[in-house]
């Protein structure tokens, strides 16, 4: 992933990049308790963790998953704007990934936690119902259809 | 961009959290057991 210069560029742009490397830093792997590499930790400026990636994933997929770590970032300091915008992006800008889905869902929940108007979770049932029909985040909301 | 450009890594994260702080910036930890 890491050669591929979209990668590098979102990575610089976005995060304070840190790498250990499991016979160089043992104590750290412990520490954030990691059973599997590639893993990817996204830490909020506070230190909690925010997003875990385990396993390889090809470029698209993986900057799918970067753009909702920054959505949850922006959760847990309740900007709900900021991340509305980043769960939107895996929808606009990697639509067929498997973040796009889980990205559609946690946008909807930012604008209703935004507004707390019930009708922002209605229209989210409602479009499931022509995209990602198959997902497991459509699923999660058929409670509003 | 050239295709040989890298991610400039950092190897402490207590000085990265102190970083991410002052920027306020997420840290982002790639933890690798890949040929050095």
């Amino acid at each position: 992933m890491y050669p591929n210069p979209r990668v590098v560029e979102f990575i610089e742009d976005h995060f304070i990049p840190v790498r250990f490397h499991i016979k160089q830093h043992p104590t750290m792997w412990h520490r954030f308790g990691i059973r599997w590499t590639p893993t990817i930790l996204v830490l909020s400026p506070d230190g909690k963790e925010q997003y875990r990636i385990e396993g390889y994933l090809p470029v698209d997929e993986f900057l799918g998953q970067l753009h909702l770590a920054l959505g949850f970032c922006a959760v847990s300091r309740k900007d709900w704007k900021a991340a509305e915008e980043q769960f939107q992006a895996t929808v606009d800008d990697f639509p067929q990934t498997d973040a796009a889905p889980e990205g559609l869902y946690w946008a909807g929940v930012a604008r209703y936690s935004a507004s707390h108007d019930g009708a922002e979770l209605r229209k989210l049932g409602q479009q499931f119902k022509t995209r990602y029909q198959n997902s497991s985040w459509a699923k999660r909301a058929s409670i509003w259809e | 961009m050239p295709e040989t450009m890298t991610v400039q890594w950092q190897h402490d994260a207590d000085a990265a959290l102190d970083e991410a702080r002052r920027s306020n910036r997420p840290v982002l930890i790639d933890f690798t057991a890949a040929p050095t």
